[in-house]
């Protein structure tokens, strides 16, 4: 299985970014493997709206079946809800200790995304 | 002749103005269609007071995909790499659409291989005629939670009966309903706020005007010191300004009632009239 981890870097010893639809990277991590590969989030560039929902196919593509990240839109929730992909939240720190909280089961799952910014 | 009334900053006085210049072009016996193009605040009707005519629903076609066709071709994606709003985006074994993203440009339904996309209504506003006495006003009103304006403002300009003159009230700033309502205009009046903040938006909405070739004026409104600049600015860009109108005690108390300015203040309604026989000298001038 692949973790898709919203990061401020390319690396492990990154700050996990808050922001899902608008983070710098992401890194998907084969927690069989343990290989670890870094997405440029082209999104994050994106002027106008549905930065999400590009995110969302970007990690969908990237074969990740989970997401650990702070905050996720709600458009951007509905589409990796779609495909299937668990979304975890994680309050602070690196993308590594995101990815060991997540192999301890002790992560936060939303209920609901804050509601669309018109 | 249609003269649409925009300006970069909000609250600098195109309503108020725009209401006044139908009043007194009916007046002169002229007959008069009342664009309210600022269709996410439509306020006009609060000055003008029509009695109410028809509604007409405005809609965005939005994809529809019928995801069996969709799967059976292998979910190639082609739809959301035509999409420049992501509105649809391939994820995995299905199509994602979201209607309020859609711009109904139909490069989905073009770009499908399979055929597997048709076209569904999705409604974001509505148009509203109303007349008060020679006065047709026609205003875009869009939904709560809608973002697609400048479908609704073009609507608001396809429903537009023939007149003597044509009144586009545009929505303030330079984004895509400010361009939409001023499109194909004559000319474009910039109310202009005198104030740095409304300079810096007035140069703003010239830049929107220059781009779209349209032939432009200015008024400067709440002359109270400061103007200066502007009309410095103006006479080296070429930008005449056709009246200046002073900050007025009774314009505003007549404001927060909903009363037309030109009634309550007697030298708001001298430099209106000025603004006018200006307005149709230039648009005139023009058309010849």
């Amino acid at each position: 299985m692949k973790v898709a981890i919203s990061s401020s870097g390319a690396e492990m010893s990154a700050p996990l970014d808050p922001r899902f639809g608008r983070a710098p990277y992401f890194l998907v991590i084969d927690l069989e493997s343990g290989a670890v590969r870094a997405i440029d989030n082209a999104a994050r560039q994106s002027a106008g709206q549905g930065a999400g929902i590009q995110a969302a196919k970007a990690v969908v593509d990237a074969g990740a079946r989970a997401v650990l990240t702070g905050e996720v839109g709600p458009r951007a929730l509905t589409a990796l809800q779609g495909a299937g992909v668990t979304v975890c939240r994680f309050a602070g720190g690196s993308v590594r200790d995101a990815l060991e909280q997540f192999k301890k089961n002790a992560l936060a799952r939303p209920p609901h995304a804050a509601a669309p910014r018109v | 002749m249609r003269i649409s009334i925009a300006s970069g900053k909000g609250g600098a006085g195109k309503t108020t103005i725009a209401t006044s210049l139908a009043v007194l072009g009916t007046e002169r016996g002229l007959s008069i269609t009342y664009l309210d193009c600022d269709v996410e605040e439509p306020d006009a009707h609060l000055f003008l007071h029509p009695t109410p005519g028809e509604e007409q629903v405005v809609t965005v076609p939005v994809p529809q995909v019928d995801e069996q066709t969709c799967r059976a071709a292998g979910v190639c994606g082609d739809c959301g790499q035509a999409c420049q709003f992501s509105a649809i985006i391939a994820l995995g074994e299905q199509v994602l659409v979201t209607p309020d993203l859609c711009h109904g440009c139909g490069a989905c339904v073009l770009a499908c291989p399979a055929k597997a996309i048709h076209e569904t209504p999705h409604r974001v506003g509505v148009v509203q005629t109303g007349q008060a006495g020679r006065i047709h006003l026609v205003q875009g009103r869009l939904d709560v939670g809608q973002t697609m304006a400048a479908r609704v403002v073009r609507r608001v300009k396809a429903l537009a009966p023939a007149a003597d003159l044509v009144l586009a009230d545009a929505p303030p700033g330079t984004a895509c309903p400010a361009l939409e309502a001023v499109r194909g205009s004559d000319l474009v009046l910039l109310v202009t706020e005198a104030t740095p903040f409304g300079f810096h938006d007035f140069t703003l909405a010239v830049a929107m005007g220059r781009a779209l070739n349209l032939r432009m004026a200015t008024v400067l409104n709440r002359v109270d010191g400061y103007g200066r600049d502007i009309r410095a600015w103006c006479a080296g860009h070429g930008v005449p300004i056709l009246a200046e109108i002073p900050t007025s005690r009774r314009v505003a108390q007549g404001y927060a009632h909903g009363e037309l300015p030109i009634r309550k203040d007697p030298e708001f309604r001298r430099r209106l009239e000025q603004l006018f026989g200006q307005l149709v000298g230039t648009a005139g001038a023009l058309q010849r």
